[in-house]
């Protein structure tokens, strides 16, 4: 709980009858004052309705993400070609579900439910990460995916936790621990494909090619395309733009390529020492829209496995919460 | 570690119902009907798996046993290798296993035999397993129509496949009929109070259900092998 006195001040509002404009007013430089304190807003403090919306549409995407992230790894559960890999893997997907789970519990939080989010996940209104709308083809996949898109998604998520909503910041810690353990996994599957027979090495590198750019996608537009990062770093929701976290993850990728004995796919990266980072090549914005527009590799094999399962699941919630109104008590029926 | 012929042979047994069960498992990741299941069933095949390997590398490499051997090798129990089917036929089938493993682990565990260190640690893992089976049950069997006439489906189809599970095997030193008894009487009052009847058909018999141990599996399963040892047999000596 925020400690201001100004911040209770808003806190302890909340309980009262909707407020006038002036109210409003004090209850925003309240919310202002908390957040420039670098201060935690929790559950029943006082926010803007736009912050309260911003952080819903951006925990939910990225619920979402786990949970359509599972889809392409899960791919390759049944064909892990070793006990210890598929063990590794299995363990992996399972996190992911987990991550789904805190994500949900904190976007309820705001004021919304995981039920509402699925539907709007189901029926397009709300997005998940592009990256999960290309295919994962073969077992090397599994590692570029741990080594690249895990990182990417750290590079972007350690910040958050120190992110101005509590609960989201709360979630960020765990999900970030578990995190950075798979990519290490990742990396250790590369480099064991990267180091074995050259089949296994060709793998590995063809993997890298295809996933590279993707990865470097994930962290959004062009500063000067981004249309909510002004507003969210604002908010301290975001504590980095996009091309500040970009650079600083092609800045760690590059040495982890050289010593997995891999290439970047990118003819112009090379050390500036002027400034001390790496320039890299241009993305194709293009390709970046038009994944997220729908038309990428997978999307629509990606949303119809997740309205499958959903549907083809009805009936067994539907057999749970029958049970659990008749028995509650007794059999310590979960909810449905 | 290795071990004398017939111990080998057991753990194979007792490691091919773990490791095709895991697979089957795993096959539902990304599709099961809540968020929570996805978790669940995640975690019970890892615990499978787990106890797989610890079982055939008892035998030999673990790798070689699961990726290498043929369909006629193997030898796991028909019941396991049954595909997912609707939740009902997964839960029915992990219901009828994990009700056995927990009793075969607990009567292993207590003994003193090459088995014992490993049953000890798993009938922790399947307590749970057979927790969540039955938890389940009960909510579907007794939960809505549909739900009721699934059940019911899946029980009779995997019924015939349960009298295998009590066929004596060479190194697993328990009581099989008194594993069998205890077994009806549990699953039995599960599906009682799940409002579902115990079907009447045979559990093992002329038809050839029950052969798993011999080797003699169902369709399904080389395909599933076909999935499982691709990548593997693909790349002949290759290390991941």
């Amino acid at each position: 709980m925020a400690t201001a006195a100004a911040h209770q001040t808003a806190s302890t509002q909340e309980y009262g009858a909707q407020g006038a404009v002036g109210d409003t007013t004090a209850y925003e430089s309240a919310f202002d004052a908390a957040v420039a304190a670098d201060e935690r807003i929790e559950p029943r403090d006082w926010m803007p309705d736009a912050y309260r919306a911003t952080l819903v549409r951006q925990i939910a995407q990225h619920a979402h993400s786990e949970i359509i992230g599972m889809q392409p790894e899960a791919n390759w559960i049944t064909r892990a070609p070793s006990l210890r890999r598929k063990a590794i893997l299995m363990a992996k997907v399972q996190d992911e579900a987990g991550h789904g789970l805190y994500l949900y519990s904190a976007a309820e939080t705001l004021g919304t439910s995981r039920e509402e989010l699925l539907d709007k996940l189901h029926s397009g209104r709300q997005k998940y990460s592009s990256i999960f709308n290309y295919p994962t083809l073969t077992w090397a996949d599994v590692g570029a995916i741990g080594w690249l898109v895990d990182g990417a998604a750290i590079t972007n998520q350690v910040p958050l936790c120190r992110c101005s909503y509590g609960p989201y910041a709360r979630a960020m810690v765990r999900v970030c621990k578990e995190e950075s353990f798979h990519q290490r996994q990742g990396y250790e599957l590369l480099l064991a494909l990267s180091q074995g027979t050259p089949e296994q090495h060709a793998m590995a590198q063809d993997a890298v090619d295809r996933w590279w750019w993707p990865s470097l996608m994930m962290f959004g537009p062009p500063d000067d395309e981004s249309a909510h990062s002004a507003q969210s770093m604002a908010w301290k929701i975001k504590r980095h733009s996009n091309d500040e976290l970009r650079q600083r993850f092609v800045d760690i990728c590059v040495p982890q390529a050289e010593s997995l004995g891999l290439t970047l796919p990118d003819p112009d990266l090379r050390w500036n020492e002027e400034r001390g980072q790496h320039d890299f090549g241009p993305i194709d914005w293009t390709e970046f829209r038009d994944v997220l527009k729908g038309n990428g590799p997978c999307n629509e094999q990606r949303i119809t496995q997740r309205r499958r399962a959903h549907e083809e699941g009805a009936w067994v919630r539907e057999a749970a919460a029958a049970h659990a109104a008749r028995h509650t008590g007794e059999t310590g029926a979960t909810r449905a | 570690m290795t071990v004398d012929a017939t111990v080998g042979a057991a753990a194979l047994v007792l490691g091919d119902d773990a490791l095709v069960l895991s697979h089957r498992l795993g096959e539902w990741a990304g599709h099961a009907p809540v968020l929570e299941e996805e978790v669940a069933l995640a975690n019970i095949a890892l615990d499978l798996l787990g106890q797989a390997r610890v079982l055939l590398s008892m035998v030999g490499d673990e790798d070689e046993l699961a990726y290498l051997r043929e369909e006629r090798a193997f030898r796991n129990l028909q019941l396991v290798e049954q595909p997912n089917g609707d939740f009902a036929h997964t839960i029915v089938r992990q219901l009828f296993f994990s009700t056995y493993q927990h009793l075969l682990h607990a009567e292993l565990a207590a003994g003193d035999g090459p088995f014992a260190p490993l049953a000890a640690k798993a009938v922790k893992e399947v307590a749970y397993h057979r927790d969540h089976a039955e938890q389940w049950t009960l909510r579907l069997g007794d939960g809505t129509e549909e739900s009721h006439e699934r059940m019911r489906r899946a029980c009779e189809a995997l019924w015939r496949f349960t009298g295998e599970m009590f066929q004596p095997v060479a190194g697993v030193d328990v009581d099989g009929e008194r594993l069998e008894s205890v077994w009806l009487t549990s699953v039995g009052e599960i599906l009682r109070r799940a409002t579902l009847t115990v079907p009447e058909g045979p559990r093992t018999g002329a038809w050839r259900a029950g052969a798993g141990r011999q080797g003699l599996h169902t369709e399904s399963f080389g395909r599933m092998l076909a999935e499982m040892q691709h990548l593997h047999r693909s790349h002949p000596g290759a290390s991941w």
